[in-house]
């Protein structure tokens, strides 16, 4: 299969501390990514970096075989159309409703009329179990509520690839399971995705590979069966549980 | 103190950036009509009332002190030319600007110095948009609008409030105050307090977004970005209102 995204050695430091000292790994069309590692290793400054919202100090990255980390803000714009990065933490525009947060993209970048607009935002919020949520403003929800919507928000202009940070963190076990539906029909539909997720249930049940970052490096890269079996300690510490 | 002044210049080049910026975001599509027409709303209007009342009130107090103040020298007549002169081209104006960057300029770099620190600025870019088109425009282009009227307006009321205390303390006739006043303020006077105005506007929205954006330290860093904004274009506001002032009369008088 064709990689859709390729990352290659890729370093990142902030204010002399290194987060990233040579990260490559690829994501093929198609599949899901699962993206592990300790707190704090860089895994959101990694998909950050792969929408331009940090920049890479060295290294490159490939988006359909294109070059795309030295493209400038306004190119990165078409960029951030086709590979949509669900925030860790909803990052929702709290002066306007979920309904306008997650029909923002499709007013942005569609030429949509507003009554296919509403169509298609209804859509989206059943999806992520939110529709009734439609008028209220961020604040009014929980933490949980607002990934959720902020997940449809990412979603809304059908991206060819997902970048999700966490996105089933402090959510009950009805709505992971109903997240981790959304993404697995995201992913039917032929879509590719990173998971970025302490969450190893929920890796094993989507992803097709899994990369580990330890120490600013890639500490493991396989299928899911190579990451079940390997007897790696590193490994292991995070099958069994961190 | 090298380093401070490495840090000035960088972050004086930096705010030129952003103007720049935002120049190019004003002439070019997307342009969030919607969005302006928000903020002249919640700026302009939002402003008017006390605007008016300062501009009244110093108008009124103004006119009190030099009607008392001159009539020691026989000098109460000149009191309409003073009083609209001084108003027009300087309190008012200034006054204004001042008000605005407290209330206004303040209120703007909280709002998107908290929107920076819960990642909404980044949701912005990730969404494929651009914060200074979404975020800056709408707020510059209002004050730039909404600035000089404000502040003509402020001298307006305040002219009508000398008018008042001098037709009722000092017995002025309504007809000699007004004739006074048209004769003393040229159109010229106007149009040059405006073009000050529109200098501070620039200076108030272009600081209080850019210290928006670097704001960093969470909600601590929110209140001191306000601050930091208030402080900052007052005293630009004083000290090149008399460069400019200075410019003003060398070329038009
Ligand atoms: N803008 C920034 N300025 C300075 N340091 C930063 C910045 N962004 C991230 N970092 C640092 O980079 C490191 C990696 O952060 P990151 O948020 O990517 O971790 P993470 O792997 O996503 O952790 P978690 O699992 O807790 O979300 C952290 O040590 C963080 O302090
Ligand atoms: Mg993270």
């Amino acid at each position: 299969m064709e990689n859709i995204l390729e990352v290659k050695n890729v370093f990142k430091s902030f204010e002399g501390k290194e987060v990233h000292r040579g990260v490559s790994f690829t994501l093929q069309e198609g599949e899901t990514l699962g993206l592990l590692g300790p707190s704090g290793t860089g895994k959101s400054v990694l998909l950050r970096s792969l929408i331009g919202l940090d920049i890479i100090d060295e290294g490159e990255i490939f988006y359909r075989g294109k070059r795309i980390d030295l493209l400038s803000e306004k190119q990165f714009c078409q960029i951030r159309t086709k590979i949509s990065y669900s925030f860790q933490n909803g990052a929702l525009f709290d002066s306007i409703s979920v309904f306008e947060n997650v029909a923002y993209p499709l007013f942005e970048h569609t030429q949509l009329k507003e009554l296919e607009v509403e169509k298609r935002v209804m859509e989206i919020l059943e999806v992520v179990n939110m529709a009734d949520a439609r008028d209220l403003k961020p604040s009014d929800l929980s933490g949980g509520m607002q990934k959720r919507v902020g997940l449809a928000r990412s979603m809304a202009l059908q991206p060819d690839i997902l970048l999700y940070d966490e996105p089933t963190a402090g959510l009950d076990p009805i709505n992971v399971e109903m997240v981790l539906e959304v993404m697995k029909k995201f992913k039917a539909q032929g879509f590719s995705g990173v998971f970025v997720t302490h969450d190893i249930p929920a890796a094993l049940k989507i992803c097709d590979r899994v990369v580990i970052l330890k120490q600013g490096k890639v500490g493991f890269s396989g299928t899911i069966s190579e990451f079940e079996k390997s007897t790696d300690p590193f490994v292991q510490s995070f099958l069994t549980g961190l | 103190m090298i380093s401070s002044v490495k840090s000035q210049l960088q972050q004086t080049g930096e705010v030129f950036r952003l103007f720049q910026q935002s120049l190019h975001g004003m002439f070019t599509a997307p342009f969030y009509w919607g969005r302006l027409f928000e903020q002249i709303i919640h700026l302009g209007i939002g402003s008017l009332s006390i605007t008016l009342v300062i501009g009244f009130v110093t108008g009124l107090v103004m006119t009190l002190q030099f009607g008392y103040g001159l009539a020691k020298f026989g000098g109460t007549l000149y009191v309409p030319a003073i009083v609209s002169l001084s108003l027009v081209k300087e309190i008012c104006p200034i006054f204004t600007s001042l008000l605005i960057a407290g209330r206004i300029g303040s209120g703007m770099s909280a709002e998107i110095g908290a929107m920076q620190v819960t990642q909404q600025v980044d949701a912005i870019r990730a969404l494929g948009t651009s914060p200074t088109r979404v975020l800056v425009v709408p707020r510059l282009l209002a004050t730039i609008i909404s600035l000089p009227l404000l502040a003509t307006l402020s001298s307006f009321v305040g002219i009508l409030g000398g008018l008042i205390i001098a037709h009722t303390e000092f017995n002025m006739p309504v007809g000699f105050y007004v004739n006074k006043v048209l004769r003393t303020i040229k159109l010229v006077d106007v149009f040059g307090s405006m073009a000050k105005c529109f200098f501070f506007a620039i200076v108030i929205a272009l600081l209080a977004c850019y210290r928006g954006f670097k704001t960093s330290e969470g909600t601590q860093g929110v209140g001191t970005a306000a601050q930091w904004v208030v402080v900052r274009t007052s005293i630009i506001i004083l000290i090149s209102d008399f460069f400019l002032s200075k410019a003003i009369i060398l070329l038009f008088e």
